[in-house]
């Protein structure tokens, strides 16, 4: 397809895209790959053997200061009162009334009062905004430096021997999962991160654009076999994962996402933690659940969730045929009443509905670095 | 480069169309799979259904998408194929051997509106 949109953001990895012939799209203000060889494909490769990503486009905020500790603990769920350097947490940031900013990862940095925001591309000004608009009375320095870092993302059982052994990084293995160094890579700062999106171990890699190109050449020789975005979906998925903007936005709170474990109520203060425990005590009105249905076709998002007789309980937020379970499966908010497992539910697809029931959301059991 | 067979019709929305004397033999273009990509399912009709020139019949669901299948012509259907029930992917493999439904005409004459090789060429590059 071409790219019609001249305003559209480029990765520094763009022109290796193009080059690969990978089929492109915009997302989040960037045109970026959906697909290589293939969705199954490279899903497949992550799952079995070892995937990259380029994930450039994601957000990297700064926060440091003498306030800098006490202030991210105001704007997220998570707790890092405790949170030594190195370490990483999942959480989210929310407005007063519950709803979500975005969901990201905090790291923690070496220098006592760094600490790195890593968001969703599609929300970078967005939380850049929210995040100095409520650091009034605190003393910190908020940097945006979004544009100044690539990222790839080496995904897959294979992930820790191609990045040890391909690019030379010997201090990636002992790493745990939500665990990163900072280190250097051919003599320029690189962050090395032990996480990912895909539900199998996996490291992101966070340097200039120039090394990122070069380290996404070694890997790509060394046969990482380069993923797009409808794979990073997929893998996301069956890993019960959500996307902002489906399972998570300002109408979905972590609570009613089924988050809660990445919200410390037991803190003193964050924005939004009124809101999260009034709908933790008084219950929400629905609830993001999994449901499976027992025919080969797919749900997909926006399909009503119905009752037997046709009353409409819900919407699918995320479908597939899962890749890995070869079962269709989705993500659906329904009415909290018809949330426990096993509840029959019946998905509408075209003209005609599909029976299923709720099932855990985690379909896929994660493979994670212990 | 999508393929494209001499002596086939085409409709813009990307299914082809054999004529067997008053049975249209319909699938989608190679330009349709691949821009789909890797196809898992064929949501398709039950023989004796009645399709209409320019309405939904069914739908291909990709693994990223679903797809909508819009009947060339109008009549009923006399054939599925039931192959693609258990192997979609052969649609990806090859669409033009691997058709989706047969249908009996009632109206040959809506053949007409359809496009020949040359004239989908121009609208599936």
């Amino acid at each position: 397809m071409e790219n019609e949109n001249s305003t559209l953001q480029l990765t520094c990895l763009h022109d290796r895209h193009l080059a690969l012939c990978a089929k492109m799209s915009p997302f989040a203000g960037f045109d970026m790959p959906i697909q290589y060889s293939g969705i199954t494909e490279e899903h497949n490769a992550v799952r079995n053997a070892v995937g990259m990503f380029d994930v450039s486009h994601m957000g990297e905020i700064f926060v440091s200061g003498p306030d800098s500790r006490r202030f991210v603990n105001h704007i997220f769920t998570n707790d890092v009162t405790d949170l030594p350097a190195g370490k990483i947490l999942y959480g989210m940031m929310l407005y007063p009334d519950g709803g979500t900013v975005d969901d990201l990862l905090v790291y923690k940095e070496t220098a006592p009062d760094g600490f790195l925001l890593v968001v969703n591309a599609s929300n970078i000004a967005k939380d850049e905004a929210w995040i100095r608009e409520n650091a009034a009375g605190f003393d910190v320095v908020i940097r945006n430096e979004s544009p100044d870092w690539g990222q790839i993302a080496v995904q897959g059982p294979g992930a820790e021997k191609a990045v040890v052994e391909v690019l030379g990084l010997a201090e990636a293995a002992p790493l745990g999962f939500y665990e990163f160094c900072e280190t250097a890579w051919e003599g320029v700062r690189l962050i090395l991160s032990r996480t990912g999106y895909t539900g199998e171990d996996g490291f992101e890699l966070y340097t200039t654009p120039e090394k990122i190109c070069r380290m996404w050449d070694k890997l790509l020789a060394a046969g990482v076999v380069p993923c797009g975005l409808g794979c990073r979906d997929t893998l996301r998925f069956e890993a019960g994962l959500p996307l902002y903007g489906d399972e998570l936005s300002p109408e979905i709170s972590p609570v009613m996402a089924g988050f809660s474990m990445f919200c410390k109520l037991d803190k003193d203060e964050f924005i939004g933690k009124e809101a999260l425990a009034a709908q933790k005590a008084g219950g929400v009105a629905r609830k993001l659940v999994g449901i499976e249905i027992h025919d080969k076709a797919i749900p997909r998002a926006g399909y009503p969730v119905e009752l037997e007789d046709g009353t409409e309980v819900g919407v699918v937020t995320t479908g597939y045929h899962s890749i890995t379970l070869d079962k269709s499966i989705c993500f659906a908010l329904v009415d909290a009443a018809y949330a426990p497992l096993g509840t029959p539910l019946w998905i509408r697809i075209r003209k005609k509905t599909f029976p299923g029931e709720v099932v855990r959301k985690r379909f896929y059991q994660t493979n994670y670095k212990k | 480069m999508a393929k494209i067979i001499e002596g086939l019709k085409y409709a813009p929305t990307h299914e082809w169309v054999r004529v067997e004397g008053g049975v249209a033999v319909i699938g989608v273009t190679d330009f349709a799979q691949m821009e789909m990509g890797d196809i898992t399912y064929v949501d398709a009709p039950e023989v004796d259904d009645e399709v209409v020139a320019g309405e939904e019949f069914g739908a291909l669901e990709s693994v990223k998408a679903s797809s909508d299948l819009i009947s060339p012509v109008s009549g009923k259907v006399v054939e599925v194929n039931a192959e693609l029930e258990d192997a979609p992917e052969k649609i990806n493999e090859d669409a033009f051997a691997n058709w989706i439904i047969k249908v009996e005409m009632s109206d040959p004459s809506e053949l007409d509106a359809l496009l020949d090789a040359a004239a989908y060429k121009n609208i599936s590059e």
